[in-house]
């Protein structure tokens, strides 16, 4: 269905080649994947299928691609829109009409579709992707979810023979996201598409995979059957790792191939617990952030020494010996708050165990709309908070109402001590940092050498402060780099050194994970790691559940604008079908959450021999 | 019977190319009078059918800040008169400003001095057409989305209107965009207000909106935009220059009616020749393209009622003036009460039969952003 044969692509101005002799086939009914970290190629690879490389981007395409017979040098993208649908990686950026019906049936148009079949493809569409109560709404009144799914619907429904995605659940919470793969996968097996799709969530898509193409970034492409590269693959959804660890084989792909293989592991493992004590970063790496000059005049708490203190007393506190039945469950949360309050009682005298943010009864309303309703939550030093929900569930707004950006409609808020809605920008900086969804809007400068300057400025701080934070989070950008030519990830070091130059002691983190490879995501994580082990408060708003599992200390659940669930992580997630990390769910009913606490526990001294 | 009631009576949306034409009926009567009673005859009927008929869009507000424009409108043009607009030899004098005395190159130009009555009431009755004018506009704009319009244009255009629709889609991210700047802003610390704001998020703004300019472009081209294959070469080759004849004999058609000094036959004939053209024109473009369109909006009788309605408007006015009915053009000098010409006053009337002829716009359930 889709050749590519020995193709080469080089950009205008590129040194190397970003393809270098691709040889693929995707035979026709194919649903795959293409893996890789950013700046791999992966977004050219699926741009060459439907002409936008070369004949809308430029540079150099040597070999050729064969769609269904037809050669993408002499068809535009406009000419092969009937058998290729393409979706973009931002679902904002190709909408063209005003409310979905519209925007649904553009493609039909061009295509001449009779009116009769359009009327009812747009009806089928709705359904299929469960926007009918949606369907005179402006696009731009969507949530994320919604808006993706239009666009997955505007590529559809003129039922192409080849459907390319880019990236579609990246910014969609784990239901929407179901809700879409599973859409494609009806697609493929109801009625033959081929689907290409690249995606770094490897956890959401690898089970779908009948192929998989492996760009490992020297421009070449591996391609093969799906368990035969995850193998070897260095990205790997925790499925994997774990079937690594256990030697599982064949390599299970899905949760339900896993738990069936699981057995003799969970047998293992049932004598022992998650040591789940926050990763402390190295002393040297804490020294240097320890190191910052401190601006004058300001309350700052003082930051926990973790290397040579007690552990930071939010660790969720777990029972020593836990029974694993489910009647004990009650209980034993029960317990572990009791110890978790004792402990805290205990440590009282700590600077840890300061309360950051302080948000009592807070409702936020958009016009009619009540975006969040009675929402109460403490944020304290040391703790990495999680707060995750459906797209438009209030994540966001939670977040923004935590630094002021949005007037309560009732409720109190204290973030560090002040009311961030009466006090000057300048100030609550130095209390609350908050890095929005998309971190290119916190940057406007030409380079990067000069945003670090300037937020030097707004921060007063000393000149040169928040380039060495960067230097720290992201050490191979240089001063010259503009910042829209960052990766995402990055990016998102910068804007975030940008935040943390004025030293905030909460630092709050609107969906860092969207874009980033596993790689970006690692350090990412461990970034965060080490600003809990300082002394700062995280919150995070993520779909992330596999971050979520690896990091957070307590998860805030938030649907339909009130706060449903608040607790340590093991013990909101665990269980849920939703919020579950695939460690959670092969293993369950045990607790265990990563691929790194089997692991740690597996080599521990107790752990018995299989 | 029973399915022209059903026709009349149902809700739906009117189709925006009649909203438009019986408005265009109605700024083109205003256009020929300076009757001040006719005028907001005129302006009275327009707000009357869009109280009636207007949906519960967003541009369905505009009216009134329409009527707004018109009034800043008519109040510039009378200050100006004031200040330097010599009498049309009325004798009336209100008051005097301060004159400056202008060096003898300047002839003929006058600032300040006498202010007279009949100079006056002369800046108010053309100030008062050019504001019912805008009045026929903001109702057209009220009532009938343009973003339909632009869609409904024939097939020839169709290209052009799909880009105009999309062009206008995007105008208001820009607004959304500069929100966004504007509260990161805040979080880097701090709070702009006026000029620095302005050249602060103007960049981002502008390079953002290009870049997804191209990632815009790159979406419509994958998803067929500008397929034009279907389309035999020799029809689109022959239909450019008959539309574009067409469309140069509509404008002459046009001037010649508006303007009532021009030879009374070349208005009608150059229109009628010139839409015959662009009509032919529009059909063979569109002829052989094989692309359709989702739920075209249907043209049925509250249609033809509706634009029949602005042209009776519009005949009645023009027949009016050109037969020199009294009150027409309403004297300053010397100063009357104007009179009501009977023909031009029952065709403003007729403006009002939309508020029934059409059906009632559909009540969409308003929802409000998630």
């Amino acid at each position: 269905m889709i050749i590519f044969d020995r193709v080469s692509v080089q950009y205008d101005g590129a040194a190397t080649p970003v393809l270098r002799d691709v040889d693929v086939h995707v035979a026709e009914g194919e649903l795959c994947l293409v893996v890789g970290q950013t700046g791999t190629g992966k977004s050219t690879l699926l741009r060459t299928v439907n002409g936008l490389v070369p004949h809308f981007t430029g540079g150099t395409v040597t070999g050729r691609v064969l769609v269904d017979g037809r050669d993408t040098r002499e068809h535009r993208p406009r000419d092969l829109a009937d058998v290729v649908g393409f979706v973009g990686q931002d679902p904002r950026a190709g909408v063209v009409a005003e409310i979905v019906e519209d925007e649904l049936a553009f493609g039909m148009e061009w295509l001449g579709l009779p009116p009769d079949v359009m009327r009812r493809r747009v009806e089928e569409t709705l359904d299929l992707l469960g926007l009918a109560d949606v369907r005179r709404r402006a696009i731009t009144t969507l949530s994320g979810g919604q808006r993706q799914r239009v666009a997955i619907g505007a590529a559809l429904i003129a039922h192409p023979r080849i459907l390319v995605l880019d990236e579609p659940t990246s910014a969609l919470d784990p239901q929407a996201a179901e809700d879409v793969l599973a859409a494609l996968h009806r697609l493929v097996h109801d009625l033959g598409t081929t689907v290409l799709l690249a995606e770094h969530r490897l956890e959401r898509v690898v089970q779908y995979a009948d192929h998989i193409v492996h760009l490992p970034g020297s421009g070449s492409a591996v391609a093969g059957e799906p368990a035969a590269i995850m193998e070897t693959a260095p990205v790997a959804p925790p499925v994997v790792e774990l079937g690594r660890l256990a030697g599982w084989s064949p390599l299970p792909l899905s949760v339900r191939d896993a738990r069936r293989a699981a057995a003799p592991l969970r047998e293992r493992l049932v004598e022992l617990e998650p040591a789940r004590v926050p990763h402390v970063a190295s002393a040297a790496a804490d020294d240097v952030w320890r190191a910052r000059p401190r601006s004058r005049g300001r309350a700052t708490p003082v930051h926990a020494t973790v290397d040579d203190g007690p552990a930071p007393p939010h660790a969720p506190a777990r029972p020593a010996h836990g029974t694993r039945s489910r009647l004990a469950g009650g209980a034993r949360s029960r317990l572990a708050r009791l110890l978790r309050r004792r402990t805290r009682h205990a440590a009282g005298s700590l600077p840890g165990d300061e309360t950051l943010c302080s948000i009592s009864e807070l409702a936020v309303q958009y016009g009619e709309t009540v975006a969040l309703r009675d929402v109460s939550l403490d944020v304290r030093a040391g703790e990495i908070v999680a707060v995750m929900g459906r797209n438009g569930a209030g994540k966001s707004s939670l977040l923004a109402a935590a630094v002021g950006m949005v007037t309560p409609a009732a409720g109190q808020i204290r973030t560090g001590g002040i009311d961030p809605r009466n006090n000057d920008p300048a100030t609550v900086i130095r209390v609350a940092g908050l890095v929005p969804q998309d971190p290119a809007d916190l940057l406007y400068a030409d380079s990067t050498g000069a945003e670090c300057l300037t937020a030097d400025r707004d921060a007063g701080v000393p000149e040169g402060s928040c380039r060495a934070l960067l230097h720290e989070l992201a050490p191979d950008i240089t001063d010259g780099r503009h910042p829209r030519d960052l990766s995402e990830g990055q990016r998102l070091a910068l804007a975030l050194a940008v935040v943390l130059v004025a030293r905030p002691p909460l630092v709050l983190l609107d969906e860092p994970t969207r874009g980033l490879d596993y790689a970006a995501k690692q350090r990412l994580a461990i970034i965060i790691r080490r600003l809990a082990a300082d002394g700062h408060a995280v919150v995070l708003a993520t779909h992330d559940v596999e971050l979520v599992a690896e990091l957070a200390t307590r998860v805030v659940v938030v649907a339909d604008g009130e706060l449903v669930a608040d607790g340590p992580t093991a013990d909101v997630v665990v269980g849920s079908p939703v919020f579950a990390p695939q460690v959670a769910k092969i293993l369950a009913p045990q607790s265990w959450l990563t691929v790194s606490e089997v692991e740690a526990a597996l080599h521990s001294p107790s752990a018995p021999t299989p | 019977m029973n399915s022209t009631m059903g026709d009349l009576r149902l809700p739906r949306a009117l189709h925006a190319g009649a909203w438009w034409l019986w408005a265009l009926g109605l700024a083109t009567a205003a256009s020929r009078t300076t009757n001040p009673v006719l005028l907001l005859l005129l302006i009275a009927a327009a707000a009357y059918v869009v109280a009636a008929r207007r949906g519960s869009e967003p541009w369905s507000r505009s009216f009134v800040a329409f009527l707004k424009l018109g009034l800043l409108v008519l109040g510039i043009r009378v200050g100006i008169h004031m200040l330097f607009v010599s009498s049309p030899g009325g004798s009336t004098v209100l008051f005097r400003l301060p004159e400056l005395t202008l060096p003898e190159w300047a002839a003929g130009i006058k600032v300040g001095g006498p202010v007279t009555l009949e100079a006056t009431m002369l800046a108010l009755y053309d100030g008062l057409r050019l504001a019912a004018i805008l009045a026929c506009i903001g109702a057209a704009n009220a009532l009938a989305d343009a973003r339909r319009l632009l869609r409904s244009v024939p097939g020839a255009l169709y290209e052009v209107g799909v880009a105009l629709v999309v062009a206008m889609t995007f105008a208001p991210r820009l607004v959304e965009d500069a929100g966004r700047i504007r509260r990161a802003h805040q979080l880097r610390g701090r709070r702009l207000r006026g000029v620095r704001l302005i050249s602060r998020i103007g960049k981002p703004v502008l390079e953002g909106s290009l870049e997804r300019s191209l990632d815009l472009a790159a979406a419509m081209d994958s998803r067929g935009f500008g397929r034009a294959a279907a389309i035999h070469p020799r029809y689109r080759r022959s239909s450019g220059p008959l539309v574009l004849t067409g469309l140069i004999g509509i404008c002459i058609g046009m001037y010649g009616l508006l303007n009532g000094g021009v030879a009374s036959g070349v208005g009608p004939v150059g229109l009628g020749v010139g839409l015959v053209l662009a009509v032919s024109g529009f059909v063979l473009g569109g002829r052989g393209s094989l692309r359709t369109r989702y739920r075209p909006d249907p043209w049925r009788l509250p249609e033809w009622l509706v634009v029949g309605s602005g042209a009776v408007v519009a005949a009645s006015f023009i027949v009016a003036a050109v037969r020199g009915d009294p009150g027409m053009d309403v004297m300053v000098v010397p100063l009357i009460v104007p009179g009501i010409p009977l023909l031009a006053a029952a065709g403003a009337l007729a403006a009002l039969l939309p508020a029934w002829a059409s059906p009632p716009p559909p009540r969409m359930a308003t929802e409000a952003p998630s």
